[in-house]
């Protein structure tokens, strides 16, 4: 490893972290394009808050959390703030992949994202404190927690041992996190909108499921090309190295799934509902960035299409599933993240390089643990809150606006058509 | 004298205005309104139907002289219909008197 092969390698991993901080702004946008406008200042706040909040508390703790080093594999710390200092910045600290300042802001970047996805499925109906206090918790404790399992080293990366069995894998896999990212964000999502209940006007007396359409579908566009456009740095970054074959395969099994998810979601929705729906044609291109976010590395290009085929129907039967369910997603963030989350860890055991039944039976109980711990953990915070602070906004905050009341602030002052 | 009052679609009233000069209808007045109807516009929002109750059309009110309302009455059915539901309706009303402001004239020859 010669000096300047060290400098590329860190130089595209902060590339990287960079494409992955703008993801934040990508979620933003979408967020606020799909909801109304009524609730535009709070949906913003809560993104600004989540990176800010989550690089500190990341910084904190979180970071020590989930890489811990050697540790037992479930629960493990090396100290507060970041410990290893400049003593990380030299050739011998990951084989000359990154340093250790820019393996914290990378993953930093990635930590926020979890509480970001359940932004968007809270939305419009959340007391803002309640939404604080809870991604507080969830991006400093239970996200690093579960990354420690796989990505810092613990059992789930060491399965055999922890099934005492003989199976013909390295272990979990997931390689950018469908699962240990995306469907930790979708697994509290989805907790957080059972206790929430739904938005005033989503679903009829009679239980039928209504349309609030997004109040400006330019930004949530807008917000797609951007969260894409992150996604290069989210999977890209995931190599850990500037490994020329390695990150130049991930941007193209990332894009093509994207596109092929595009694709199918506006076709099966095209198909179903008989009419063009952009919002569906989002979703899908979002969930096949989800979906090859867990083998991008391992898989073909055909391979990734297919991926991306498969991600694109999942969100659509996903959205309607979650409406029939009486749930309340305004974004479509437990079809996108939960839904492709699980089908693209899945597809690690079907399609690809590591492609086994081992495989697929070591991905599936990986998936089966950390949902049950992250639903578990999620019910618990969640509930505490709704019993002592209360998750909910008034009935009068909410038809009125959480911008007028938790903000006091217009997000288009001096112009708007629309009282409602 | 009589007041004709129209509720037409936004997206015929430039017709229409034609359609009026062309009869030397010159004078009347128009505003946007907001109303409720039997039109349904076919609307699908994340695989949800929906249509929306609030249903936007052009107001306008046309004084004319009795021998004008058949031909003001029969341009605006022609020039606003496009056979769909929703293309409005016409009202027809009596009007006591019209003044003109500038010169205190009053009658027919106020109206234009």
């Amino acid at each position: 490893m010669t000096a300047d092969l060290f400098t590329t390698n860190n130089v595209w991993m902060m590339l990287c972290t960079a494409l992955v901080f703008f993801m934040h702004l990508g979620f933003s946008l979408l967020e606020t394009g799909l909801t109304r406008q009524k609730n535009t200042i709070n949906i913003l706040f809560k993104n600004m808050f989540i990176i800010c909040a989550g690089l500190l508390i990341y910084f904190t703790g979180g970071f020590s959390l989930m890489y811990p080093g050697e540790f037992n594999g479930y629960l493990g710390f090396n100290g507060f703030g970041l410990p290893l200092g400049v003593d990380g910045v030299s050739i011998d600290y990951a084989d000359g992949s990154y340093t250790y300042w820019t393996d914290f802001i990378f993953q930093g970047m990635f930590a926020a994202t979890a509480a970001t996805i359940v932004s968007g499925a809270v939305a419009e109906r959340i007391r803002l404190d309640a939404f604080m206090l809870f991604s507080v918790i969830y991006v400093g404790l239970i996200y690093p927690i579960v990354g420690s399992w796989h990505w810092g080293g613990g059992f789930l990366s060491t399965m055999n041992s922890f099934l005492g069995a003989e199976l013909e894998t390295d272990g979990f896999y997931d390689f950018a996190g469908s699962t240990i990212v995306h469907s930790v964000g979708g697994w509290a999502a989805l907790i957080a909108v059972v206790l929430l209940g739904s938005r005033k006007g989503k679903f009829s007396n009679e239980g039928r499921s209504l349309a609030i359409p997004g109040h400006n579908i330019p930004i949530a566009v807008a917000g797609v090309f951007i969260l894409w456009l992150g996604w290069f740095g989210f999977n890209g970054g995931s190599v850990l190295s500037a490994d020329p074959a390695l990150t130049s395969l991930v941007l193209v099994t990332t894009s093509l799934s994207a596109a092929a998810g595009g694709i199918s979601a506006f076709v099966s929705s095209t198909l179903w509902f008989k009419n063009y729906d952009v919002t569906m044609f989002m979703n899908g291109v979002l969930g096949g960035l989800v979906g090859i976010t867990a083998g991008a590395d391992l898989m073909s290009p055909l391979e990734s299409i297919l991926i991306g085929l498969i991600s694109g129907v999942i969100v659509v039967v996903a959205v309607n599933l979650i409406d029939r369910w009486k749930l309340d997603d305004p974004v479509g963030a437990i079809a996108v993240h939960l839904f492709c989350g699980i089908w693209g860890t899945i597809a690690v055991g079907i399609l690809g390089a590591k492609a086994s039944l081992d495989q697929f039976l070591v991905q599936f109980i990986s998936i089966s643990i950390i949902a049950f711990f992250c639903c578990v953990s999620a019910f618990l915070i969640l509930f505490t809150i709704k019993k002592t602070l209360g998750l909910r906004v008034s009935n009068r905050e909410e038809m009125e606006g959480l911008d007028l009341h938790e903000h006091g602030m217009d997000a288009y002052a001096d112009f708007g058509l629309n009282e409602h | 004298m009589k007041k004709v009052e129209a509720i037409i679609r936004k997206s015929k009233f430039d017709e229409v205005k034609e359609a009026l000069h062309d009869i030397q209808v010159n004078f009347f007045s128009y505003w946007d309104v907001t109303g409720v109807g039997n039109e349904k516009e076919g609307h699908v929002y994340r695989g949800v139907a929906y249509s929306t109750s609030d249903i936007q059309r052009r107001y306008l009110v046309i004084i004319v002289s009795d021998d004008f309302e058949p031909i003001t009455v029969q341009t605006l059915m022609r020039a606003a219909r496009t056979g769909d539901v929703g293309d409005g309706k016409i009202f027809v009303s009596d009007v006591r008197e019209t003044y003109r402001i500038r010169t205190g004239e009053s009658g027919n020859i106020a109206i234009n």
